[in-house]
């Protein structure tokens, strides 16, 4: 489960992370993600696990569009753009829990058969559910991918430098918008991912997202902003401490652990486990 | 101090004074409860927002948790009420002085956090509070609490006929909440604040005590807004965790600011004006379907507000202002 939540928090961490944009309908990506899965499962009969680089692909011009209509402009917002990006997104999202409860009702649905479904494989005695441990490969082979891509391409250098002074890059002919749309794709397609394998075994509904959401802030915050790494070892910290504060309090009340280390992190090392920022 | 400036103060407050007057007659002749209704949780939402502009707006730490205060503020004088018969007005005034004591204690560890990292310990704090209350039987768990309604009092502070008191007890409220900020302003706290915001470190070196300072406005805006949050339990009778602590009334808090003009004397008021009718009656005229329509149109409109003016919609004034000069 935590490498789930670091999948989630993959995307975030390239939007919130590394390019210090604040993107409060990060869930409600999540939630579209389950439904293009859900849709592509009963109209076309195609599995999740193969619907998930499809989705992924949707949620990437999703994710491009969202940001050249709605939050290229909230950049450009001179006084308090923290809380102008704040409010522009979260207003986005309000829009699409409209949008999912107009088109899709807001009934629970579900991905009934599919190849993984409750289907259990027993590792040196241990039974895992084969959904989240597919979840937990994809996982981990989407940070390699994002620590590689964000190292050692041009692309990632060009996001970093674009986020560090857009004004400088403008001079050396990168256009910012253009990366950004890039990253604002690829931080959604990474969500799209971990939707199509969540779509698998939990219930699909409009407000889906709200719950992963900030869990996935916190991961990404624990982790330190800037830092792949730390989002992924935030991802594995927030998974452990939710299945040991579940021994010990009742399940409702599994997330106070996660929040209460956030809070010991912080206050210990202001910046996060990793981070640079 | 500059002439222009005690001049435009002055007329602050007699615009302020003004507008009270007429609100204050108003529900004289608007007798329809749905009006009135809104009218309370205008002022209402309008005294939250000034309350939350201290902190975030003037001196810059922007909490997005402020829900923590108001359901303080609400379950204090609930569980005072029902549990052991303590009058409101007294609820209220403990409500406050907890808030405010609980907004220092975290203030502590929490002030030494910058920007986003502030941000959300606000959000985690005050979700951990919701989770607690959700599950503390004593106090109603997730049910929440029915206020039991025994007539009309001013003791009590209970009105089942009629809404106009607690028109009244907002109007005094928001007055309160904007009077607060306007004395602040011009106070050694209010540049204290201001220039905490701009540059912590040139304050600090100029004798201001950053962290001192960011406990006040912690303080002050705790304590109001928990007092609304008392308010809130007694118009409404029926409290519960989710409504008046939920991550969404934190927000809901801050909008009427932030659509208004973050860090300005009038646009938190000018804010709730505009936003808060528009969300009653999106919800009630297309709401209702359960189909999401008002969602669309009430995200929508945050949107659009937030992306057209972005510096408040306190902007459009001053504009005309200048261009009139």
């Amino acid at each position: 489960m935590g490498l789930l939540y670091g999948l989630i928090a993959a995307g975030l961490a390239l939007i919130f992370g590394l390019m210090d944009v604040v993107n409060f309908a990060h869930g409600e990506f999540l939630m579209i993600a389950m439904y293009v899965t859900f849709f592509l499962f009963t109209f076309f009969a195609i599995d999740p696990l193969l619907a998930a680089p499809l989705v992924a692909a949707a949620l990437f011009v999703f994710g491009a569009v969202v940001y050249l209509v709605v939050v290229r402009f909230a950049m450009r917002a001179k006084a308090n753009i923290g809380m102008v990006q704040i409010f522009a997104t979260f207003g986005l999202a309000i829009v699409m829990r409209g949008l999912a409860q107009l088109f899709f009702t807001p009934d629970y649905r579900s991905v009934p058969h599919s190849w993984l479904g409750s289907k259990t494989v027993s590792l040196g005695g241990i039974f895992l559910p084969e959904p989240q441990l597919v979840g937990a490969l994809v996982s981990i082979a989407a940070f390699g991918a994002l620590y590689l891509f964000i190292n050692r391409t041009d692309f990632g250098r060009a996001l970093e430098a674009t986020r560090e002074d857009p004004g400088a890059v403008a001079l050396v002919g990168i256009d910012k918008n253009r990366v950004f749309a890039l990253g604002w794709g690829l931080g959604a397609a990474l969500v799209g991912l971990a939707g199509a394998i969540m779509a698998i075994f939990f219930y699909i509904y409009p407000d889906v997202g709200a719950s992963f959401a900030l869990i996935a802030y916190v991961t990404v915050a624990l982790g330190g902003f800037g830092s792949v790494f730390g989002a992924f070892a935030g991802g594995i910290i927030v998974g452990l401490v939710e299945a040991s504060t579940a021994l010990i309090l009742p399940p409702s009340l599994k997330s106070v652990g996660i929040y209460a280390v956030y809070l010991l992190v912080v206050f210990i090392r202001p910046r996060g486990l990793f981070g640079s920022m | 101090m500059d002439k222009n400036f005690i001049e435009r103060r002055r007329r602050d407050l007699i615009t302020a004074a003004g507008l009270a007057a007429v609100a204050a007659v108003v529900p004289l002749f608007v007798k329809d409860v749905y009006v009135q209704n809104i009218m309370v949780l205008t002022l209402m939402y309008a005294a939250l927002s000034q309350s939350w502009n201290i902190l975030s707006g003037y001196c810059g730490q922007i909490s997005l948790g402020h829900a923590l205060y108001f359901g303080l503020g609400a379950y204090t004088t609930a569980l005072l009420f029902t549990k052991f018969g303590v009058l409101p007005w007294f609820g209220m005034i403990a409500g406050g002085v907890l808030a405010a004591a609980i907004a220092m204690a975290l203030g502590y560890p929490f002030f030494r956090l910058g920007g986003h990292y502030f941000a959300i310990a606000t959000i985690v704090i005050a979700e951990i509070g919701l989770l607690l209350i959700q599950n503390w039987d004593w106090a109603g768990a997730a049910l929440g609490i029915d206020i039991p309604v025994r007539g009309d009092s001013w003791l009590k502070f209970q009105f089942a006929r009629s809404k106009l008191p607690y028109f009244y007890f907002a109007l005094v409220l928001a007055c309160v909440a904007w009077f607060v900020t306007w004395w602040l302003e011009d106070s050694k706290w209010g540049f204290w604040w201001r220039a905490v915001k701009d540059n912590p470190e040139a304050a600090e070196s100029l004798g201001v005590v950053v962290f001192n300072s960011k406990m006040g406005a912690a303080a002050v805006s705790a304590f109001l807004v928990a007092v609304g949050g008392s308010f809130y339990a007694q118009f409404v009778s029926y409290i519960d965790p989710e409504s008046v602590m939920g991550f969404q009334f934190s927000l809901l808090m801050a909008l009427p600011a932030v659509l208004g003009g973050i860090g300005t004397l009038w646009g938190p008021l000018l804010g709730a004006v505009i936003l808060i009718p528009l969300t009653e009656l999106t919800r009630s005229y297309i709401g209702g379907s359960g189909r999401g329509v008002d969602l669309i149109v009430y995200g929508t409109l945050i949107m659009l507000i937030a992306l057209a003016r972005p510096e408040g919609l306190i902007g459009l004034f001053s504009r005309r202002k200048e261009a009139a000069r």
